[in-house]
């Protein structure tokens, strides 16, 4: 019979103030293996598991069960305490009386019922478990980083300086993402192309990195250290072998100046063949499938302008989608975030007027690269009366949108001080919620504005409509309580951050959870925020949640290193979860060859039974679930140790 | 089926005081994944739903094999309750829709039995759901409490 300690822990006051752990002790003890049962302060502590270690040793313990939080928290640390005393790590199990018992029941005598009956249910689990031998298997020297804006860019140099090779995959044509976009960078002023543009063209040359641009991460398999990536490669309709970036194509292109530039928001334009912007990386011209007069009727006057006119005949038509597939240990996820759709707030008239524009809008506006050459023109006037609008798309329930986007108020404080720089004599006016400035050199900076006289008006802006010539922002003054109106000519919505299309597509491909904003969740929100639930995928920037680039470069870093652990130790160990088939009851009727995704189940064809490949196998269980004969099972989830919780728990457990 | 209406109709009937003092006890089976860390998250965020709910943890709800829930209902258990991740979210691909079949199926063997079918329960929980998760325990609770105790505690 097993031999089994049992632990109950108070957490402090977490555990021990609705759940009485001496009751739940005393009542552990009464099962049939128990050996020891004890309780403890923290049994996480080092003087706790020092507790286990003792009485592994001393009672002879082959089973362990902690009653403490969740062993999404602590079971690793426990296993490592079994193993340490020398009991294998999978015969130790952990019951949830925290997150699950005495956090969410108030009632402390059926929080204790409740703690009773789980301990049992583990109890009547752990004399059935098997010890296990973890595998170790190698971890492919490379990374891939989907994503190549600051975050993605800062990851993949950290890896490749490291000495691993990094395949960097990014779905526009260009490096850069929103920071390339944004002329100059809060609080420091520092111009954001300047600090950028060295890091683009540095990943650009990198022996380590593999860029992938205009492509998109379409399927991964695998497991930590042992990932494949499928990425699919758009056609560009241009050589890159060729392609020199001389930019004769795009001089001569028919809808030259008439396209929409995406990098301008819209307000600048392109042709169809283009790069985003001039210092693009790499700098190779993509042609524009949806706009190409030639690609959308087959005809472009008598011969395709570019291609006549490319010195190096890079322009191809004929090139088609192209799919590659690498092999990685690791995954870093950089997908940034999508700017708030501002025409989503309709009272703010952002599709009605031209003068009403976002802060993105802005940053091009104001930008020297932008296409008004840095001038501040909006319908060709300077304008002299601008209004900017906090928290478009932030902190607003109604949309559903309730975090705080924490880039706006700093953005919209430095674009004020950008405006009185270049119009001196204008009056610019900021209606805020709260100014959030809790940056480094952020308060600083938002005293500097204030004193360089822009003001600051604590109001809810509520409406733009057409007054005179110019536009009137209706508004409530939340210190005076009252609505005032004030006259505009020029109106900046500090439109926040939502998590973009990409984190939702790859969040798809990677089976990564989403937290209740849409961003991608972290592991633990304070001890793992760049783990994912998935081992060896990691996040860095924006797709976690909205942040500024300190931020976003902070995490990337964290993210590489995080990334660089398994890389650098050259092996991980693989949870020995898996399927198992018994070779006497398997009547070969392949049920379960169906169940499986990972073509883990193999068909004995001379014996007529089912085997398992355990380097496929992920342990999900699907193909036991539907076995008929009850011959395929999970180690560590058999039928015997899940039955045995169902009775358990089924009759609950009494004093008398 | 006739029968089993009558049975249950009786049983109401007869209600001892135990029936009385009889609060709903119910197993759930949590995919690690998405449901137990909804409901990790409902802890940590503390909020209240009824101590009717003990959790089995596995590591996919495609792991389910439905004699686990007819095994809990003869044992007397008054509701099952199975909580996976959403459609599309699976961390196996597709186990929760292995489960989503089994599930109906085995609502339909719980009315051969004479079980009522609402007594076993399939929801999609996050892990980032915390609050849902403790609004469907305690809807379910809600819901067994009205079925009254399952007619096998005997």
């Amino acid at each position: 019979m097993a031999r089994i300690g049992v632990y109950v822990c108070h957490c402090g006051v977490n555990i021990a103030s609705s759940i009485d752990v001496e009751r739940v002790t005393k009542a552990a003890g009464k099962y049939h293996a128990v050996v020891v049962a004890r309780n403890y302060a923290y049994m996480c502590s080092d003087p706790g598991q020092e507790l286990i270690r003792k009485d592994i040793r001393e009672h002879k313990l082959d089973r362990v069960v902690v009653a403490a939080c969740s062993p999404r928290m602590h079971e690793v640390t426990f296993r490592k305490t079994c193993e340490s005393a020398g009991l294998n790590a999978y015969c130790f199990e952990m019951t949830n009386i925290r997150e699950q018992c005495s956090w969410v029941h108030e009632n402390g005598d059926e929080a204790t019922a409740k703690a009773v009956d789980l301990v049992f249910s583990s109890l009547s689990r752990a004399a059935l478990l098997q010890p296990l031998t973890v595998q170790e298997v190698p971890v492919t020297p490379a990374a891939l980083i989907i994503g190549g804006g600051i975050a993605g860019i800062q990851a993949a140099l950290d890896i490749a300086d490291s000495g691993f090779q990094v395949h960097l995959v990014e779905k526009t044509p260009s490096l850069g993402g929103h920071m390339a976009r944004l002329d100059k960078t809060f609080p420091t002023l520092d111009c954001s192309a300047c600090i950028l543009t060295p890091k683009m063209v540095d990943v650009g040359n990198h022996s380590n990195i593999h860029l992938m641009t205009y492509a998109e991460v379409e399927k991964v398999e695998g497991f930590i250290g042992n990932y494949k990536a499928t990425i699919r490669l758009k056609p560009r309709y241009v050589d890159m072998d060729q392609c020199t970036g001389c930019g004769l194509c795009a001089e001569e292109c028919r809808l030259k100046d008439r396209i929409d530039s995406e990098f301008d928001s819209g307000m600048g334009k392109r042709s169809a063949v283009y790069v985003p912007f001039p210092q693009a990386v790499p700098l190779k011209y993509t042609v524009d499938e949806e706009h190409c007069l030639f690609l959308t009727r087959g005809k472009c006057g008598k011969e395709p302008a570019c291609q006549a006119v490319c010195p190096t005949h890079a322009i191809d038509f004929s090139q088609k989608e192209k799919k590659v597939e690498v092999d990685v240990g690791t995954i870093v996820v950089a997908t940034g975030f999508e700017p708030f759709d501002a025409s989503r707030k309709p009272e703010l008239a952002y599709s009605n007027y031209s003068n009403v524009i976002t802060g993105l809008e802005f940053e091009r506006l104001i930008s020297a690269s932008g296409p008004t050459g840095g001038k501040l023109i909006v319908n060709g006037r300077e304008p002299r009366k601008v209004v900017f609008i906090q928290c478009v798309g932030s902190r607003d329930k109604n949309l559903g949108n309730e975090w705080c986007s924490r880039v706006c108020c700093m953005y919209a404080i430095k674009q004020a001080h950008l405006i009185r720089e270049k119009v001196p004599d204008s009056r610019v006016t900021v209606l805020y919620m709260d100014l959030r400035c809790f940056g480094k050199g952020f308060e600083e900076f938002y005293d500097r504005v204030r004193s360089e006289g822009v003001i600051f008006r604590r109001a809810i802006g509520s409406e733009i409509y057409r007054k005179g010539e110019g536009l009137a922002v209706r508004c409530e003054d939340t210190f005076l309580g009252q609505a005032v109106e004030i006259e505009a000519d020029l109106v900046v919505l500090s439109a926040g951050l939502e998590p973009g299309t990409g984190s939702i597509d790859v969040s798809k491909v990677l089976k990564l959870s989403r937290s209740a904003d849409g961003f991608l969740m972290e592991a633990h929100p304070k001890l793992r925020p760049v783990d994912t639930a998935t081992d060896g995928v990691y996040l860095a920037g924006c797709c976690q949640g909205p942040k500024d680039i300190p931020d976003t470069v902070a995490q990337a870093k964290a993210a590489a290193s995080s990334a660089l652990i398994p890389m650098i130790r050259g092996k991980v160990f693989v949870e020995p979860i898996s399927a198992q088939v018994n070779d006497d009851i398997c009547c070969g009727c392949r049920v379960c060859e169906a169940m499986c995704e990972y073509k883990a189940t193999v068909f004995d064809e001379e014996k007529g039974v089912m085997t398992i490949n355990a380097a496929l196998c992920k342990g999900c269980g699907s193909c036991a679930g539907a076995c008929p004969t009850g011959a395929m099972t999970i180690r560590h989830y058999t039928d015997d140790q899940i039955f045995a919780q169902v009775e358990s728990l089924s009759r609950p457990f009494t004093d008398e | 089926m006739e029968s089993t209406h009558v049975n249950m109709d009786e049983t109401v009937k007869t209600r001892s005081v135990n029936d009385v003092l009889w609060s709903p006890h119910i197993i759930g089976f949590a995919c690690n994944w998405c449901t137990y860390a909804g409901a990790d998250l409902a802890g940590t965020s503390r909020m209240k739903y009824p101590a009717s709910i003990r959790i089995i943890r596995l590591m996919c709800t495609g792991r389910i094999d439905p004699t686990y829930i007819l095994k809990a209902f003869l044992e007397g258990v008054d509701g099952v309750f199975v909580g996976g991740c959403h459609p599309g979210d699976c961390h196996y691909q597709s186990g929760n829709h292995k489960a989503h079949r089994r599930i109906i199926l085995t609502r339909k063997l719980l009315q051969q039995f004479g079980i009522e079918p609402e007594r076993l329960r399939l929801e999609w929980i996050s892990a980032s759901e915390g609050a849902r998760f403790a609004e469907i325990i305690g809807d379910f609770t809600e819901t067994i409490r009205s079925l009254g105790p399952n007619r096998q505690k005997r």
